[in-house]
Parts: C-alpha cells; structure tokens; sequence
C-alpha cells in the first residue's frame, strides 16, 4: 500500500490502517504479519495473541 | 462503590500552568490528594499535602511566611520540605509533625507533579510538549473544570470524528473517505498515534488568510497519546505536495499543535488543560484570539456532552455494554494502556507497607 506513512518507529509497533473506501481494518503485528477485519475488538485480540504464535525464530 | 482504583498512580500529571503558581497559596485536588502549590521566594515550585497534621485545616486557605506556610487554624508552621518547624504554645515540635511533600518538575509551561511512590519519580519519564515553552511558537492555552471522569475525556479526544456532530461548523471536517487514517501503537513506551493524512485538501479560509497558502493543501491531523496524561494533537498545513525533510524539520509547512493535559481530580472530575500553539503569525493578535475563542467553544462543548455522559454512567450499574466501531481502534489502545498503568501503580502501592493511621 502507497499511503502507509509510519509516524513511530519502534520495534513494537502495531499498525492499524483503515482501508481506504472500505469498512475494514488491516492489523499489522510488529513482526509483519497482516490480519483483516471490519470488528477492531476482534482485530486487537487477533494482534496482541500473535507474538505467542510467532514461529520460533521469525 | 467498588474499591478498585480507577486512575494510574506512579505516574506524572500535570497540575498547573507555571504562571498558575506564585506566592499566592494554590489548593488542587489531584487524583483524590487535596495539595497546596507555592513558589519559595527564590523561584522554586512546591507541593505539599494540603491539610495540616493537627487538625487538618487546608494550608492553602492559610499563609506564607517567607517560604513557610503557617496554618490559618493553630498556626502550625511548615517549610518547604513538609516538615512542621513551629507549634503554638510549646517548644518541643511532635516528631512526626509533617506533611508529605510532592516531587514537581516545571516543564513546557507546566507544573508537573507526582503521584506515588517518591523514590519512583524520575523526570525524564514526563512527555515533552516544547512547543508551549518555544519563542519561534506563539500559544494560548487555558483550564476547563470537567465534571467526568477523566476517561471520557480520553475517549473523546482519541476519536476525532465526533467532530462532525458535536462541534459542527467549528473544525473544518475532512472528507474522512479520502483520508489514509493508520492508528499506531508502540507497545514498549506505550504511546499511541492516530495519523489522518490528506493529500489533497481544500485550505479552510482561517489558514489561507492567517498563512497566506493559495490553493489546495497537504493536511495532517496526528494524534499523539502518552497516557495517562498528555495527548497532543499535531496539525500540519502545506502546500499540496510538500512533505518534511528526511531529517525531520519541515520549514515549508505550518503547525498547529494542540496539547491537552488529561488530569483526573477525582473518580468524577477531571481537570482539563488546553492549549493551541502555531509557528505563523506569531504577532497576529487576532490569529490568538480566534485559536483561543475556537479552541475554548470546542473544549466546552465536549465538557457539556461530557458531564451528560458522567451522570448518565454513574446511574447506570457496572458492566453495561457497548460497542466498538472503526473509529474506535485507538480508543481502545488507549483504554488498554490505561488498564495497564493502573494494574502497575496498584501493584507498586502493594509491594510497600502503608503507614496507618490512627
Ligand atoms: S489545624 Fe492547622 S494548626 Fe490546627
Ligand atoms: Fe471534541
Ligand atoms: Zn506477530
């Protein structure tokens, strides 16, 4: 996506944009994996459980 | 009532603005602690515990004496470290005669206090708004009293879109579809940041006059949270297409930066500090006085609709429901941060013994 400007620049940041012209939400973990969804209850519950699921040394 | 703690203790909390205290006697109520502020003769802030240990007159209904306060009730006399170094009537002063006194910092044009535990107090942890305290901006700024609690501010403010409907007419509105809004949450320093960048605006004629753009506009309208207490909101104007340096600075374009501080006085109440500070126009007397009256009629009219809200939610029982949309999404980073931090002060009050009372 063009329009993603990041503003912090830590090493764990999550990033939550709203897709343009759409209803959803795209959830972006800090080790880069993505999650969509129109419910940002569910989005944030999906990102903050993911660490958990990271595979061992990614 | 329940007993858990509703506000973050181990914290830093703005409590005034510099110019508020003086060698006048200042009472504010900070997360329920009733404290005196002064400033001793040689320029230093001061806060201490506002009831005196005899009788619990407030000090700050009392007097100073140099840089001592003296109780308006008995006279008990206190310096500037909380410790009593008069009783009336006797020569022998009670060896626990003292007040507890608060660590400030004076910052950005703030008085900063800390609530918790003193030996935790480490200044460099306080949030940084410089422009407040910075010539090349020119602020206004001010304190709204909030009969809320001081989460419905945090709330409000973390969701700018209410702007439509309650302060119509008052900020200019953007088309929302157009507009990249990323919502970003760094989890180690716990600061929150709602970035609504529009390529390609119309310039609302208040800035086309007070900057002398012509034509359309770059806007940008950044929230930045640093719970529990300071929120920043980081307005930027430029011509289309103009973008800061690599390095950060970014002298082709004008900010607006609007700071509230975000200060629970009690469960119910909340101490609102506002203030609007730009690096253009920075003579125009009539620029500060439309930022200032614009900004109070926007902060007053979310005091209105938030002191409805209180009563409405205090008279309702725990657990209602609601729901969550879109425009929500830092909103409720901001409400998991908080959780958190109030988690963390209950913890560190419990790790140490409390003195008791009799
Ligand atoms: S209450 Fe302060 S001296 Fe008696
Ligand atoms: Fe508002
Ligand atoms: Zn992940």
């Amino acid at each position: 996506m063009t329009d993603r400007v990041p503003m912090l620049r830590g090493d764990s940041v999550y990033r939550i944009h709203w897709v343009l012209g759409t209803d959803r939400l795209l959830g972006v973990c800090h080790c880069g994996a993505e999650h969509e969804s129109d419910d940002p209850v569910e989005l944030w519950d999906w990102l903050l459980a993911h660490p958990e699921r990271h595979p061992a040394g990614a | 009532m329940t007993t858990t703690a509703t506000f973050a203790r181990n914290q830093w909390y703005v409590a005034a603005y510099s110019r508020e205290v003086g060698r006048e006697l200042l009472g504010r109520t900070i997360l329920g602690e009733p404290i005196v502020f002064y400033r001793t003769e040689s320029g230093a802030a001061v806060a201490l515990a506002d009831r005196c240990v005899h009788r619990r007159y407030p000090l700050s209904e009392s007097r100073l004496d140099g840089d001592t306060i003296v109780c308006g009730y008995h006279g008990f006399t206190y310096d500037r470290s909380g410790s009593c170094v008069f009783v009336p009537g006797q020569s022998r002063v009670p060896r626990t005669a003292r007040v507890p006194s608060y660590p400030v910092v004076e910052q950005d044009s703030f008085v900063w206090v800390w609530i918790g535990d003193r030996d935790e107090a480490d200044p460099a942890l306080i949030p940084r708004a410089p422009w407040l305290a910075d010539p090349a901006y020119t602020t206004v700024s001010g304190m709204e009293p909030l009969a809320a609690r001081y989460s419905l501010l945090v709330d409000n403010l973390m969701d700018l879109s209410h702007e439509t409907y309650l302060h119509g007419g008052y900020i200019g509105t953007p088309e929302v579809a157009n507009t990249p809004i990323t919502t970003e949450v760094d989890e180690e320093n716990e600061v929150i940041y709602v970035s609504r960048h529009m390529a390609d605006a119309e310039c609302p004629s208040f800035y086309a006059r007070s900057t002398g753009i012509e034509g359309r506009i770059t806007r940008w309208q950044d929230i930045e949270y640093h719970p529990p207490c300071l929120y920043l909101l980081h307005s930027r104007i430029a011509p289309v297409g103009v973008l800061p340096n690599d390095d950060g600075t970014d002298p082709d374009a004008f900010h607006v930066e609007v700071v509230y501080a975000i200060t629970p006085e009690t469960e119910h109440s909340t101490h609102d500090f506002w203030a609007v500070a730009r690096d253009f126009a920075l003579d125009d007397e009539e620029v500060s006085a439309f930022l200032a009256e614009s900004n109070r009629t926007v902060v007053l009219q979310d005091v209105t609709a938030l002191n409805i809200l209180e009563r409405v939610i205090e008279g309702e029982r725990d657990g209602y429901q609601e729901l969550s949309i879109n425009i929500d999404t830092g909103g409720l980073a901001a409400r998991r941060f908080l959780k958190r931090m109030i988690e963390r002060g209950e913890r560190g009050a419990a790790a140490r013994p409390v003195a008791v009372r009799s």
